[in-house]
């Protein structure tokens, strides 16, 4: 019996090899051409730019993170041959193309102004004191368009010209802070640093909190569950066992 | 073999599957597989769940937590050689002096840093040091929440039973407890730096329950939480101007003659250069271990959480606890290819998706704790043989997530899961309309450094907090109890560490005397191995070009 356990985990184990252990050639049946920084690359089709990257031999240290379209790390440019529309692109959430040509940018300069949260004034003006440039802002939608997130990047900065928090926020809630939409603007505005802002200020001063959360925070801090924690800490391992079971069969429905 | 014809992102032979799950949808509607008793869920976890089931770790031969058991890719690291040789670096120059170092810039070690800072302890007397970026974390990934328990029908106390039967009864109790009593806390904390949290109009939370929570205490915002998180208390952090330096981790930490920690080496990994940082306090917060793939399973956790940390205490001569175990989470993508592994939030569950198998049949409750959940599927797939197999030769259960729209109204499932309807559809699926495939991918480190609940460990000078401690969550985690722990015992971590230094730390020679220590027992186990350790990355380079590498510079 034992033995058969053991050979069932290495079945698992082989079903995901190729993720774990780098790809071997000959479990690929096809194959596209990349262009890293101007030069080619014979690749798997099927993997992610990163992982194409990887195929072909790159370390990477820059230009990863998360590796699941969550930390903005590895921002993408790319042209397809043939045409001459510049691409945007996370490379650990697209799919690589043949006669893809492409260069990662893993950092993008932008100074971010300082500002105590706690003692800014919940006014319009207070955003474009931090950030005059937004007024610069040309209309021309080159980070909305450039926005891997899909976000509407452009309405989000008039939303700040206006000093309309709330719309800042809700706008640029999924934000990955990548950079890509900065790059390209042609204004000069670093849309993520304005979005943060936006969002904290709104979270601070545009929502109501919860009144049953600062009133759990008095009673713990009163200690109204110490005698429960006493009773519930010293019952034996079987007792809480029990308590436990009892617990579960009382959830609430989801 | 002739090329896959592909329909919504699905080649056509998993379509014919996918109409069968279509076709007992409206049947499965409100009906739910009975949750499994104890003895069915000890029976299940015996028998395929990968930390149970026999094979796949060993006993340790040194340091101290000899003769316990732990995976082989943990054992692997722990009994392997420095990456630099202790006599060949110069210690006599000081690169960084500070109070207090923090090693790794997630959700717990950004804390600390706060905290820290809060306490006393000046902005430049604080150093955060990150392997990677400084977000490029496990906490940015959160999706599904934060526990808190602060609803009237609620109380800390369920919040610990609940924790304790997730973790079968081997949490470490004071521990736990400071969890859920700082647990509303935090909350707070966050909205008052401006995390946007889920809310209804009047500003109330809204809050799920999660597998294993008997109560609604979920706290998220869309499926972003870790990122909303970490992004809130890092803006505050630089607002702070605490410093910071990126592509810089720590390869052992440094000890004076009493055994204090008292600093760090660090190296950058773009130059070579090494750096030597000597500390009156130091927090180790580099998190998870997802990386080293144990069992070889896929994972859900960033491109740097290798086991770093746990890696350089041990040498230190801090205890690990719980160190056997591992948290694989029941819904990692088995399919397509490009996202295997990465996590498809338990949230999905809570709001009403169903797993079901290649027959479009229940097989068991949605939301028995992560482990349960797991072997389940792993029966289904391996055992039973029920799982629909990828174009990759992966097996994966339905995770029919069309039932979230349908029980909670059209929209349901974009408005709550932006992030998961945005990665599937970059890939052609559209997860509103057809069921995801999953399969159990490695997620958590369950255990690691044992800590108090200040974040102290048995090594004077060493504060831990994070994914990297061991105690808190026993021998498993419930969902939202680890962002939570993270900024909890970070906090502490800051709090506590920012007293232990004000209180006057004589700091001796910042040396490595424990390191040559640790080669010595290496050699005398006779553990002969050019494995050297931490590892700092994966290495996912392809066969091919490795196999035609020179090393030249
Ligand atoms: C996809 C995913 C979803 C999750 N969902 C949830 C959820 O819904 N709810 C929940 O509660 N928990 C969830 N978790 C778990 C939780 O996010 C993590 O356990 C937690 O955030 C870990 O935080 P941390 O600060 O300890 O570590 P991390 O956030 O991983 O941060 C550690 C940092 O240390 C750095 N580091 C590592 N080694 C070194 C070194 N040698 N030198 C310097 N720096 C180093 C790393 O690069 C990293 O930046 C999830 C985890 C993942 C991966
Ligand atoms: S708004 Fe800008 S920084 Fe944010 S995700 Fe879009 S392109 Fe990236
Ligand atoms: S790219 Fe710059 S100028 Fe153009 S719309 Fe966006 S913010 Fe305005
Ligand atoms: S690596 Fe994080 S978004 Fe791609």
């Amino acid at each position: 019996m034992a033995e058969k356990k053991i050979s069932l985990m290495d079945t698992v184990r082989d079903a995901s090899k190729g993720v774990i252990s780098g790809i071997d050639k000959k479990d690929v049946e096809h194959w596209v051409e990349i262009y890293f920084l101007g030069k080619a690359y014979q690749v798997p089709a099927g993997l992610t730019i990163m992982q194409a990257l990887e195929y072909a031999g790159y370390r990477l240290i820059r230009s990863c993170g998360c590796r699941a379209g969550f930390c903005g790390a590895c921002s993408t440019v790319f042209r397809r041959k043939g045409e001459y529309k510049l691409q945007t692109a996370m490379a650990c959430q697209t799919r690589v193309e043949d006669g893809m040509y492409l260069v990662q940018i893993p950092f993008s300069p932008a100074e971010k102004p300082l500002y105590d949260i706690e003692k800014e004034k919940y006014e319009a003006s207070v955003l474009l004191k931090y950030f005059p440039e937004v007024a610069r802002c040309v209309s021309c939608n080159t980070c909305t368009k450039a926005c891997p997130q899909d976000l509407q990047v452009m309405d989000y900065v008039q939303a700040a010209l206006k000093g309309d928090y709330k719309q800042v926020a809700e706008l640029s809630f999924e934000c990955i802070q990548c950079g890509l939409c900065a790059i390209r603007c042609p204004a000069e505005i670093v849309q993520y640093h304005v979005a943060q802002f936006g969002r904290r200020m709104y979270g601070k001063y545009g929502i109501p909190r919860e009144e049953n959360t600062e009133k759990r925070v008095k009673e713990i801090k009163n200690g109204e569950f110490n005698k429960k924690f006493e009773e519930i800490m010293s019952l034996s391992e079987e007792e809480l066992r029990s308590v436990y079971t009892e617990q579960q069969n009382t959830r609430e429905v989801y | 073999m002739a090329e896959l014809e592909f329909v919504g992102g699905y080649p056509t032979y998993m379509r014919e599957s996918i109409k069968k799950v279509e076709q007992t949808r409206n049947r499965r509607i409100g009906k739910l597989v009975d949750q499994m008793t104890p003895k069915e869920r000890e029976d299940i976890l015996n028998l395929c769940h990968p930390d149970y089931a026999p094979g796949g770790k060993r006993e340790l031969k040194i340091g101290p937590n000899k003769g316990e058991i732990v995976p082989n890719e943990v054992a692997d690291l722990l009994e392997a050689y420095p990456l630099v040789n202790p006599d060949k670096i110069d210690l006599s120059v000081v690169d960084y002096d500070t109070d207090i170092l923090i090693i790794g810039g997630g959700l717990a070690g950004t804390s600390a840093a706060l905290l820290a800072n809060d306490n006393g302890i000046p902005a430049d007397r604080i150093l955060l040091t990150n392997k990677l970026r400084h977000g490029d974390a496990n906490s940015m990934m959160a999706q599904g929440g934060t526990q808190a328990a602060d609803r009237p029908n609620d109380s800390p106390v369920l919040h610990y039973i609940d924790a304790m039967g997730g973790g079968h009864f081997t949490n470490k109790p004071d521990v736990l407890r400071a969890l859920v009593e700082d647990a509303p806390g935090v909350i707070k904390w966050l909205e008052e730096l401006g995390a946007l949290f889920d809310k209804d109009e009047n500003g109330n939370f809204v809050e799920l329950t999660g597998g294993g929570t008997a109560r609604r205490r979920m706290h998220a915002c869309a499926d972003y939480t870790g990122m909303e998180e970490l992004r809130v208390i890092r803006d505050e952090f630089r607002n702070r101007k605490i410093p910071v330096l990126e592509f810089f981790p720590a390869i052992e930490l440094l000890t004076d003659e009493e055994n204090k920690v008292v600093g760090a080496i660090l190296w950058n990994m773009e130059t070579d250069e090494y750096k030597i940082v000597r500390a009156k306090a130091t927090v180790l917060a580099t998190g998870g271990f997802g990386r080293l793939h144990i069992r070889g399973f896929p994972t859900t956790n960033h491109y740097g959480a290798t086991y770093d940390g746990p890696v350089m205490a041990y040498r230190t001569g801090a205890r690990l606890r719980d160190a056997d175990t591992v948290q694989y989470h029941p819904t990692g993508a088995a399919y397509p290819q490009q996202i295997i592994g990465l996590l498809l939030t338990e949230k999905l569950r809570t709001s009403g998706a169903q797993p079901v198998n290649k027959d479009g049949e229940e097989f068991v409750f949605p939301l028995e704790p992560r482990d349960v959940e797991a072997a389940s599927f792993i029966r289904e797939c391996y055992i039973r043989e029920n799982g629909v197999k990828t174009p990759t030769g992966m097996k994966g259960i339905w995770l029919d997530t069309p039932l979230i729209d349908i029980l909670n109204g059209p929209g349901a499932t974009e408005k709550a899961f932006p992030a998961m309807v945005r990665m599937f559809q970059r890939f052609g699926i559209d997860m509103i309309k057809d069921p995801v495939l999953v399969f159990p991918t490695l997620h958590y480190q369950n255990g690691g450094i044992e800590t108090d609940p200040e974040g102290s460990t048995n090594i004077k000078g060493l504060f831990v907090a994070g994914e990297i401690s061991g105690g808190v969550h026993g021998k498993n985690r419930l969902m939202g109890n680890s962002t939570l722990d993270c900024m909890v015992f970070g906090r502490r971590a800051g709090v506590h560490s920012a007293e232990y230094v004000k209180k006057g730390v004589d700091v001796g020679q910042p040396g490595l005397k424990h390191v040559k220590k640790y080669v010595d027992e290496l050699k005398s186990a006779k553990i002969e191995t050019d494995r050297k350790s931490p590892l700092l990355l994966p290495d996912y380079r392809g066969k091919a070009a490795l196999a035609r590498g020179i090393d030249i510079f």
